[in-house]
């Protein structure tokens, strides 16, 4: 026989004095568990809800690029860098510009690589006369794209291919005016010219466009290596940097203006941008209404844990103040046989330890299973692992034995202090 | 052997004291089955939880096995009681929710006692209590109850049996077989201090002790087994 054995038989004995006390450490453990558990869930569900409120913001701002990369494809150049000279007005109502720059202009904003520059085409155009046709015509000398220094950009197939010495190349409604096609010979200013391709209607002024080779178009025009405008297609591949262009091309070449005629895309960009603050403002929101409601968990977490604890140390007291007062002779008669005091305390503080035992036990597995539950991340689902603390398990197995052994120290010292005299004379 | 000598003991409740014990002194020696008789009130009881080492005298002293009980600390009165002294009460004071055969290793929670395993058995065959070994005292006969209690008192081989009153609940058969239970642990060598009221078990004892109003009435008259005896 020893003290272990004593305590076993006397649980099993008494067991729903014993299970009343394991309840409550039950309680107050899984209290404790459940709101940590439960916060810690909440971290993890507010980190899943955000990464996954940023992944479809990211798919959808990815979407949308892949749109205006797609419209910037379809429309073709959306940049004429022109003289700083060069007035719009006139530009508008002329349809070309009047103002001349040197060629290499456009080679050194290739040399600098300029980064949302793409497909560099130097051109020359103006309206000169067609005599051979009797009429007037938009000439536009292009001598293909300039490539960029090393840049990745060379190998994006050309926008324009150059047009040949010896060659033109025809807007779809003068093609249909001068009744010519594709692989038909016409002469202008009394040179016979191939007619290599004739463009599909865009819409635009190109439709009524002559395009020939730009040494061709700088001798017929008199301007020896001269351009008035260099086509680009500005890269909206970021659009925080829309507007920047000018920036970036009149760093280098100070003499020159940009007009951006993207204003499609530009709305759309900013679409974008604005679609993406109101993205993050939606995710800043969220992660307001969670740290809120985080905060009353955790302040409600704050008032209900040490009030169990101390409902359950006060319970487990009661229980074993009423357990001492109900084996009063048995402590009596194991005092008269020669029990120490010291031993009958201890039978009384390891049903504690018991008690607080098995109490942590399940209230470990209840408040971690009703944690996660209550946290939106249920036993099973991906990160609930996470959410096992070994702390808290440390904690609980120990707290909880220390906390059923505490309330019990006072009850249990009484029943080592009886006088068995005394209990065996009442009998 | 028990030797008390001119114990006092007064009982406080209040202003109201209560002379218990009043200078009485008495000696048992070992091989001696000594009675205690008196009327209700007369002290025996109290005597009885003296000699035992539960109840410190207000005055005067207990030996037992030649060393001064009450001369130890608490501690260890409670170890020299678990080797030498064994109890036997009128209510029996069996644990609840122990099995017999627990009930009487019960002092094995004070002391190891080497061979206690064997001696139960031994103990449960002699009071015939073996079949009864796995009940708890809640399906045993009182007569049985009392037997355990019996068996319990005798496993740690005691140099002192004390009974309190532990035939009062008993039938003739089952107080013949306690006290003669008693009666044989004093033939070998072991003291045996019984309080009682029952005229046929205090004929049991060798020696038989009156006291009255906490004062010892008559001492060393022999029992009425010892005059039949004699006779």
């Amino acid at each position: 026989m020893n003290v272990l054995r004593l305590s076993l038989q006397e649980i099993a004995h008494r067991k729903l004095s014993f299970g009343l006390g394991l309840l409550s450490v039950m309680i107050a453990v899984g209290v404790l568990v459940g709101a940590v558990t439960m916060l810690g869930g909440h971290d993890l569900r507010t980190e899943q809800l955000v990464a996954q409120k940023e992944a479809e913001t990211r798919e959808e701002m990815t979407r949308m690029e892949d749109d205006y990369r797609r419209i910037m494809k379809d429309m073709g150049y959306n940049v004429l860098i022109l003289h700083k000279d060069q007035s719009l007005e006139e530009l508008q109502r002329l349809n070309y510009p009047t103002h001349y720059m040197p060629e290499d202009w456009a080679q050194q904003l290739a040399d600098q690589n300029v980064e949302t520059l793409n497909h560099l085409l130097p051109l020359l155009q103006e309206m000169v006369s067609w005599p051979e046709m009797k009429r007037e015509v938009l000439l536009t000398g292009v001598r293909g794209q300039i490539p960029f220094a090393d840049s990745p950009k060379n190998r994006r197939p050309p926008i324009m291919q150059p047009v040949e010495q010896g060659e033109i190349k025809l807007g779809a409604d003068l093609a249909q005016s001068l009744d010519v096609a594709e692989g038909d010979t016409v002469t202008m200013r009394g040179r016979n010219l191939l007619v290599r391709e004739v463009y599909a209607r865009r819409g635009t002024q190109d439709d009524l466009t002559a395009w020939v080779s730009l040494r061709q178009a700088q001798e017929w025009m008199n301007r020896p290596g001269q351009i008035n405008g260099i086509l680009a297609l500005e890269c909206l591949c970021n659009v925080e940097e829309l507007g920047s262009i000018e920036y970036h091309v009149t760093r280098i070449l100070p003499d020159a203006q940009v007009y951006e005629f993207s204003s499609l895309i530009a709305a759309r960009g900013l679409a974008r941008q604005r679609a993406a603050e109101a993205h993050e403002k939606a995710i800043e929101q969220e992660m307001y209404y969670r740290a809120s409601l985080r905060e009353e968990r955790r302040a409600f977490a704050g008032i209900l844990v040490p009030v169990s604890a101390l409902g359950a140390a006060a319970w487990v007291m009661f229980l074993m103040m009423a357990n001492v007062r109900e084996r009063r002779a048995e402590i009596g008669v194991l005092r008269a046989i020669g029990v120490s005091a010291r031993r009958v305390q201890s039978a009384f503080l390891l049903k504690a330890l018991l008690m607080g035992v098995f109490g942590g036990i399940v209230g470990l597995v209840v408040g971690s299973v009703a944690g996660a539950w209550l946290s939106e991340v249920p036993p099973g689902s991906e990160g609930f692992t996470s959410l096992l603390n070994a702390r808290l398990l440390v904690g609980a197995l120990v707290g909880a034995p220390l906390l059923a052994a505490l309330a019990s120290w006072l009850p249990a010292r009484a029943a080592a202090r009886q006088d068995p005299a005394l209990v065996l004379q009442e009998e | 052997m028990v030797r008390i000598a001119k114990v006092s003991k007064i009982y406080r409740a209040g202003n109201e004291q209560v002379r218990a014990l009043d200078d009485v002194s008495l000696e048992v020696n070992a091989g001696e089955f000594a009675a205690v008789q008196g009327p209700s009130g007369c002290g025996k009881t109290t005597l009885l939880l003296m000699a035992g080492g539960l109840l410190q005298p207000d005055a005067g002293s207990v030996e037992v096995d030649g060393e001064d009980i009450y001369a130890m600390s608490l501690e260890r009165r409670a170890q020299f009681r678990a080797r030498k002294i064994g109890f036997v009460f009128q209510q029996f004071h069996l644990i609840p929710y122990l099995s017999v055969r627990d009930n009487v290793l019960a002092p094995t929670l004070a002391l190891p006692i080497s061979g206690a395993a064997e001696r139960v058995e031994e103990l449960l065959g002699r009071f015939n209590l073996t079949s009864r070994a796995a009940h708890t005292p809640g399906e045993l006969s009182t007569g049985e109850r009392q037997r355990v209690a019996l068996a319990r008192a005798m496993l740690h081989e005691p140099r002192m049996i004390l009974a309190d009153e532990p035939t009062g609940n008993l039938d003739e058969h089952n107080a013949a077989i306690v006290l003669g239970a008693l009666a044989g642990f004093a033939e070998d060598g072991g003291t045996v201090l019984l309080v009682t009221h029952d005229r046929m078990a205090a004929g049991e004892a060798g020696r038989l002790v009156r006291l009255d109003a906490g004062k010892l009435a008559d001492d060393g008259g022999s029992s009425h087994r010892d005059q039949q005896v004699a006779g």
